[in-house]
């Protein structure tokens, strides 16, 4: 689980042009672990056993990571690190080697951070852990030691069985995320975070610049009502010539 | 660069998906700078007849992977495949659609290859010999231009975005088939449950006829339907309204839905939040029709006209209708 930027913060570039300025940005827990967070809350809630959720990040995080806690995870684990290398597989490396040391049957992940958008975590971690891993699901059953998981493709869904333990990374219709209430989020500093370094791995992507995208050339309103139908149909051929 | 250009050309059926040409296309363009050749992999069922036809994009040599248990996208199996070929072949460069299937794969391959992937590319471009690409970040409020260290470089490319070009003349390649050993796999692919009759996917759509909380309920898309249907496109959907309960996930544009850049996207009833404003921002021609004169939609429409959506989409319907039976 990780901490980003909500989604509606403007995103600002840094003075050294090569990374994001996130000093005013509100953070919150990235969007797709809440829905695989739930879905953890769910399980246990169901069958019994405990949800740990493994964040790797700088102090901050701590506030995510409670959030979590309310929201119905027993315990945490920090791999705290302050300057970790941007790198999708270095967060993989290090994710993987600290869970060689942890005992579970269901890995979630959400199916890509909200901020670098790289979508490449779960499948690495779990190739590292020599588990399965189905990416994009939207819902999960588990029964005997397997799972059926319902992957989302373009026009579908693919159903997918697998042996735990194995790894998923959650898509947006996976739950509904709840809400932590006041009494949640007081008992949640009683539970146990337990901070650690990780091992730390060489980042091998490299950002050498980061720009606004390009402003869209002003636009102009045509009109109003169905009156502007036909000069829209007019322009759309013979100006921007899409139709 | 050393080594050849790998680059996934992927299948839906027995048809390529028409992100394949377009990755086959950048990929011979790649290896025009850096002298060297596009070898495509292809992986399905029925596929082979195709394979050949890679050629008119650019590629001077195919890999077919067939077996009836390819037919659908097993993990495993596809990464199997496609590591035993990058080894064969040491590509410098591999790339893939950025589709469910190719984001799926590319990062596992990396992790076998140990090296990386920039994903969801808009641009790559080679400089002193080194790949550079160009990916959106924070769902495309940001242009990120990074490089990878180690070899091969991965990039997977947003569909849509890169012109799938046919070339004259064709080049014929050679074409060999790869044997199929399926490999110990903890996941078993049981079925594809389709989402109905829809033809195209969002992310590949040339036309999006897009509905938002100005639709008031889901009975009222229909109009969208109707539009969408004589222009040959798909509906897509704003957060609001997939949070109502009107439209499922899936037909979601925007930061935690799709990202799309199809040709022409119609935003009817859409604010124009920023949540829906990153996902759909790259198309090439925005049609914003809203009866909030203030929207921000407008903002950045090319084109805007405000007024009722239950009036302007059936008389656009009835436009378009006219239109396409004269053209």
């Amino acid at each position: 689980m990780r901490r980003v930027p909500d989604t509606a913060t403007r995103i600002k570039i840094a003075l050294d042009g090569k990374s994001i300025a996130t000093s005013d940005a509100e953070f919150v827990i990235n969007p797709y672990e809440e829905y695989a967070l739930e879905q953890g809350v769910q399980l246990k809630e169901k069958y019994g056993g405990e949800v740990i959720v493994l964040t790797l990040g700088p102090e901050k995080s701590t506030s995510v990571i409670l959030k979590a806690l309310a929201l119905g995870a027993d315990r945490a684990i920090h791999l705290k690190s302050e300057n970790f290398p941007d790198d999708p597989s270095a967060v993989a490396r290090a994710i993987a080697t600290e869970l060689k040391t942890v005992e579970f049957d269901v890995l979630l992940f959400g199916k890509k951070g909200v901020d670098d958008d790289s979508q490449q975590v779960g499948p690495m971690v779990a190739e590292l852990l020599g588990i399965p891993c189905v990416t994009q699901i939207v819902k999960l059953d588990i029964s005997a030691g397997k799972a059926v998981a319902h992957r989302e493709v373009e026009g579908g869904v693919i159903v997918v069985e697998a042996t735990l333990p194995a790894a998923f990374t959650a898509e947006k219709d996976l739950t509904v995320p709840r809400y932590a209430s006041l009494r949640e989020l007081v008992a949640a500093r009683k539970k146990p975070i337990l901070v650690k370094e990780p091992q730390q791995f060489p980042g091998i992507l490299e950002t050498i610049s980061v720009q606004y995208p390009p402003p869209r050339p002003p636009g102009r309103v045509l009109g109003k009502g169905v009156e502007a139908v036909p000069m829209l149909v007019k322009v759309l051929h013979e100006e921007a010539k899409v139709i | 660069m050393q080594g050849p250009i790998l680059v996934f050309a992927e299948s839906s059926g027995s048809e390529f998906r028409k992100s394949a040409f377009e990755a086959v296309t950048e990929a011979r363009r790649l290896a025009d700078l850096s002298k060297t050749e596009v070898h495509a992999l292809s992986i399905g069922h029925k596929i082979r007849d195709q394979a050949s036809s890679l050629g008119k994009f650019g590629a001077d040599k195919v890999s077919v992977a067939e077996d009836e248990m390819l037919k659908l996208f097993q993990p495993d199996f596809y990464r199997q495949i496609a590591l035993d070929l990058a080894k064969r072949i040491n590509p410098s460069v591999i790339l893939l659609p950025a589709t469910s299937t190719g984001k799926d794969l590319a990062p596992r391959l990396a992790i076998y290859l140990n090296t990386v992937v920039a994903t969801e590319c808009t641009e790559l471009e080679i400089s002193d010999d080194d790949l550079i690409a160009t990916r959106p970040a924070y769902a495309g409020k940001v242009l990120l231009k990074v490089k990878m260290r180690g070899n091969p470089k991965i990039a997977t490319l947003r569909p849509n975005v890169f012109t799938a070009k046919e070339r004259v003349p064709a080049i014929s390649p050679s074409v060999e088939s790869l044997s199929f050993e399926k490999p110990a796999t903890k996941m078993t692919v049981k079925e594809f449950v389709t989402h109905g009759a829809k033809k195209q996917d969002l992310t590949e759509a040339g036309v999006i006829v897009s509905g938002g909380r100005g639709m008031g309920g889901p009975e009222n898309y229909k109009i969208l339907e109707e539009l969408a249907s004589v222009m040959g496109g798909v509906v897509g959907a704003s957060r609001a309204s997939v949070d109502a309960g009107w439209r499922p996930h899936s037909d979601q544009v925007g930061q935690t839905g799709r990202t799309v850049s199809p040709t022409l996207y119609i935003a009817c009833g859409i604010s124009g939040a920023i949540q829906h404003r990153v996902g759909m921002i790259n198309s090439k021609v925005i049609v914003a029709i809203n009866k909030d004169p203030e929207a921000p939609i407008f903002g950045f429409a090319d084109y805007g006209i405000v007024g009722d959506v239950f009036e302007v989409v059936p008389a656009l319907t009835q436009e378009m209708r006219k239109y396409y039976g004269k053209n």
